[in-house]
């Protein structure tokens, strides 16, 4: 592009935005303008490719406009010239199909080693398996059996503009996924539902996650922090709810961070062959529901007209206890209505179920507890 | 050139009916051409409202005006109408006008089954406009109809279907009478070397319509039998491939592709060389690059799919293969500027907007070119930076081109010429706006922001905010172009026959406005 060009786009891209800007207040997205190098062998890679291919373009495109330009200044009738008559040559048609060629072969070269690099997911010092659900994660340590679900952990008064936004609007989660630092982290991919695909770009890169089959991918940060993402393939209504975080922490944090996993998983079996109370019930139901319910049901229980059905005096939450828990544990097959029985505990399904069937001015008075659960399972 | 008027005298029987019944009954290849343009306009405004509630939406973070489920529906029916109503038929139609008067034809070969394939159409198009108004809304899981997501449609599934089936029928008739006319109604002399290059791009586009329509409707087809009746070709569950519908859907997709851009390339190849006052430099070679860019087009496809997880071979042939297309496009890129390169040249509109599709279509490849790095698609993937390169090719690219065209073709349509300043405006108010909308989204996507996002992270407002003024600019800018037709149409300064001073071709021998029968007798081409 000629200078001449780039000056008139940015002129007017600045006084376009200058309003915008205002709007915006510190307006600390501007700098935002390229790839991220990235924390881990593979970004790095990514990134050097990409500025190598950019550049490259850019001076084929330097010397392309550039004619173009030259040609639209000098060749133009308003200058009196007259026209030239040529209009063949084998010989630079043969020049300029032979050049971009050999370019592409410096540019395949690279190319090549690093997709090899990057699809070497062989020796790793962990296994990690990452679900997608319609609209969350989950994170199965398979070398440690620990497992649990990445929520959202944006409240809904936020997006819906109720409440400031906070710093990570839509890329905070209640459950991060922990890794330690300097160790060969072998991602594996899959799905529940929809086709869902796993990004965050100082990872360096994503992976489609679809069900029934398994897909691999590495990473292997080398710097402790906190890397966020987001899924990158429409899964419905949600997609735009479902960040990824991502925690590298030393490995004697991380070790701590596991064992403490393991025992609130144990604390959780315990509690599930208690009696609990309506109240306690209430309570639990009510996070359960803004997490796993309220994207398609609504957090008023009216869900949306047409495609998600409204339990608020619905036909399932008020009507009988068993078919209520059969829909929750087994879905709906065809529809969006996934089947919570392998997501949630006996406990927490208890405590939604309740919670469905008393809020909203349900009042059937009926308390689910999770051995009713265990039972229908 | 006769007068108007002995025209008429002569010709009294071939003056078209009046009416409702004309353009209901027509088989004139001229007037089935306008039908098709205006279809093609009304599709680009309801598609461009579609764009604009979504730009909207994503003035700033948060949920503000629609809900995510109708967002998701508004990118989905955006897409496909753009690709299916508006860039396809509009392409059909300046085939339906150009091609006969450019090879000397009287007529398309098969007039009465070009009638059906224009009135198709509108039904097709009302029929997936009508699932907005459905129970579950309108389809909502992308143009590309990805299962398992798709299979969620409510109400709306069965009729984004048959919609899609009908687009295909309307453009595999298209597709046969093209080739027939081509091959077989050529004037004397009038070889295939010597045909416009807007009649080869044609001729090649039509034979890749005929190869992959079929393979949409088998792919479409195979989710309608998933869903109503019990198969499984695209459910893990029972025994079949949720990618299996991908690599279908893509093979049809790529081709797809280059359908909506190589008729574009024809236009650009016509245009240039007249305001340049110079012939098209490198004619045979345009001509096998288009054949080359056809023929890669069906072994590129997966280089949509980089990240589903095929073998490694797999992503290496595949980025191989979509590199090359590189070469050839380059070569017509070259060709056009050296037809530029000392002629004398004149900007009227067509050539500006022709001179932007070079520039522009130029920067869409080199995100294409990008895009086609398997390691570093590994980021760009299903970003926003791939929104921005299908818009430049498609919209600077294809969109442009077809701009172009009508206002080249336009005084040889309608007899008069154009507004030139107005015809100016819409160029310059256009090619300002379009790259304050496309232009910012190559950040956000290299910044992070996932495509079809209904809601965003924070850091990504201000080039949204950039990003949807240009949006609204350029949606408005279209008036013009809307007003600019309508007072040609109504009126103006005469056209002469020739119209432009370095134009060059058949369809340039026959007086302004072109008579509604040409060519009766066909003419000698030396």
């Amino acid at each position: 592009m000629s200078a001449k060009k780039t000056t008139r786009r940015l002129a007017l891209t600045l006084l376009l935005s200058a309003p915008a800007a205002a709007l915006a207040g510190a307006g600390s997205g501007w700098g935002l303008l390229n790839l991220p190098e990235g924390v881990t062998p593979i970004s790095r890679e990514a990134y050097d490719l990409h500025m190598l291919i950019l550049w490259i373009c850019v001076a084929i495109g330097v010397v392309v406009f550039g004619a173009i330009f030259v040609s639209i200044l000098r060749h133009r009738k308003s200058r009196g010239v007259q026209p030239a008559q040529f209009h063949e040559s084998t010989a630079i048609e043969v020049v300029w199909t032979i050049i971009p060629f050999l370019i592409l072969v410096g540019m395949a070269v690279p190319a090549t080693k690093a997709l090899i690099a990057m699809e070497d997911t062989s020796n790793p010092d962990l296994t990690i398996k990452v679900t997608g659900y319609q609209w969350k994660w989950r994170y199965d340590y398979l070398d440690e059996g620990i497992g649990f679900f990445s929520n959202l952990a944006t409240p809904e008064e936020q997006i819906y503009g109720d409440a400031p936004k906070g710093e990570h609007y839509l890329q905070e989660v209640d459950n991060p996924l922990v890794i330690p630092v300097g160790k060969k982290v072998r991602i594996l991919l899959t799905a529940n539902d929809v086709i869902h695909a796993w990004w965050v770009p100082a990872l360096g890169g994503k992976k489609d996650a679809i069900p029934g089959f398994v897909n691999e991918w590495w990473v292997r940060v080398d710097e402790p922090g906190v890397y966020r993402g987001e899924c990158a393939e429409l899964c419905g209504r949600g997609h735009a709810y479902m960040p990824i975080v991502v925690e590298a922490r030393p490995e004697a944090e991380y070790r701590q961070w596991v064992a403490q996993r393991k025992a609130a998983a144990e604390a959780e079996k315990a509690a599930a062959t208690k009696t609990w109370s309506r109240d306690e019930l209430m309570a639990r139901g009510e996070a359960v529901y803004r997490k796993s319910c309220a994207a398609c049901h609504q957090a008023n229980g009216e869900g949306v007209p047409g495609v998600f059905p409204a339990l608020k005096g619905g036909r399932i939450t008020t009507g009988p206890v068993r078919e209520h828990i059969e829909i929750v544990l087994r879905g709906k097959p065809g529809t969006a209505m996934a089947a919570f029985g392998p997501q949630l505990s006996d406990v927490d399904l208890a405590a939604v179920i309740t919670y469905e069937r008393n809020a909203w001015g349900n009042d059937t008075g009926d308390v689910v507890q999770p051995a009713d659960i265990a039972a229908a399972r | 050139m006769s007068t108007a008027t002995t025209t008429h005298e002569a010709h009294h029987h071939d003056e078209p009916p009046r009416g409702l019944k004309r353009w209901l009954f027509t088989t004139n290849h001229k007037d089935i051409g306008t039908l098709y343009l205006i279809f093609s306009l009304v599709m680009l405004f309801v598609g461009g409202i579609m764009a604009l509630v979504i730009r909207a939406e994503l003035w700033e973070p948060g949920i503000q005006y629609v809900d995510p489920q109708f967002f998701n529906a508004m990118t989905t029916m955006h897409g496909l109408i753009m690709v299916f109503g508006a860039i396809m038929p509009a392409f059909v139609g300046l085939a339906n006008w150009l091609i006969p008067m450019m090879i000397g034809a009287p007529d398309m070969a098969l007039p009465r089954m070009n009638n059906w394939s224009f009135w198709i159409l509108p039904f097709a198009g009302a029929m997936l406009l009508s699932t907005l108004f459905m129970e579950g809304g309108a389809p909502a899981a992308g143009w590309t109809m990805y299962p398992p997501l798709v299979l969620q449609t409510g109400e709306a599934f069965p009729f984004l279907i048959f919609s899609v089936h009908l687009l295909g029928l309307s453009s595999i008739m298209g597709a046969i009478n093209i080739i027939a006319t081509i091959l077989n109604m050529r004037a004397p002399g009038m070889t295939l070397m010597k045909m416009p290059l807007f009649v080869w791009t044609w001729l090649i586009t039509a034979y890749l319509l005929i190869a992959v329509m079929p393979v949409l409707a088998g792919a479409v087809t195979m989710l309608l039998t998933d869903k109503y009746f019990g198969t499984s070709f695209f459910d893990a569950a029972g025994g079949g491939d949720p990618v299996m519908f991908q690599h279908i859907f893509w093979f049809f997709g790529h081709p797809e592709v280059y359908i909506m851009i190589l008729p574009a390339f024809g236009v650009i190849s016509q245009i240039i060389p007249t305001f340049a006052r110079k012939p098209l430099f490198g004619y045979s070679s345009m001509v096998y690059a288009t054949a080359s860019i056809a023929f890669l087009s069906f072994i590129v496809w997966a280089h949509h799919m980089f990240t589903v997880g095929m073998p490694l071979a797999g992503e290496l042939f595949f980025m191989y293969a979509t590199m090359l297309i590189a070469v050839p496009t380059g070569v017509k890129v070259f060709n056009w500027v050296a037809t530029m390169w000392r002629g004398a040249m004149t900007f009227e509109t067509p050539m500006l907007f022709a001179v932007a599709f070079v520039i522009l279509f130029t920067i869409g490849g080199f995100s294409g070119l990008m895009l086609a790095i398997a390691p570093a698609d590994f980021q760009y993937h299903d970003s926003y930076f791939v929104v921005a390169h299908f818009h430049y090719v498609l919209v600077t690219g294809a969109l442009f081109a077809i701009f172009a065209a009508v206002y080249y073709w336009l005084p040889k349509w309608t007899g008069h010429m154009y507004d030139e300043r107005l015809g100016k405006w819409h160029f310059w108010l256009s090619v300002i706006s379009v790259n304050v909308l496309y232009f910012p989204q190559h950040f956000l996507g290299l910044a992070g922001m996932p495509r079809r996002y209904a809601d965003y992270a924070i850091q990504f407002t201000e080039w949204n905010q950039v990003s949807t003024i240009g949006a609204f600019a350029f949606g408005l800018s279209q008036l013009l172009f809307v007003y600019v037709i309508w007072k040609c149409v109504r009126g103006g300064q005469k056209a002469t026959a020739q119209v432009w001073e370095g134009a060059k071709g058949l369809e340039w021998t026959v007086p302004s406005p072109a008579p509604y029968h040409t060519f009766a007798e066909a003419p000698e081409v030396k």
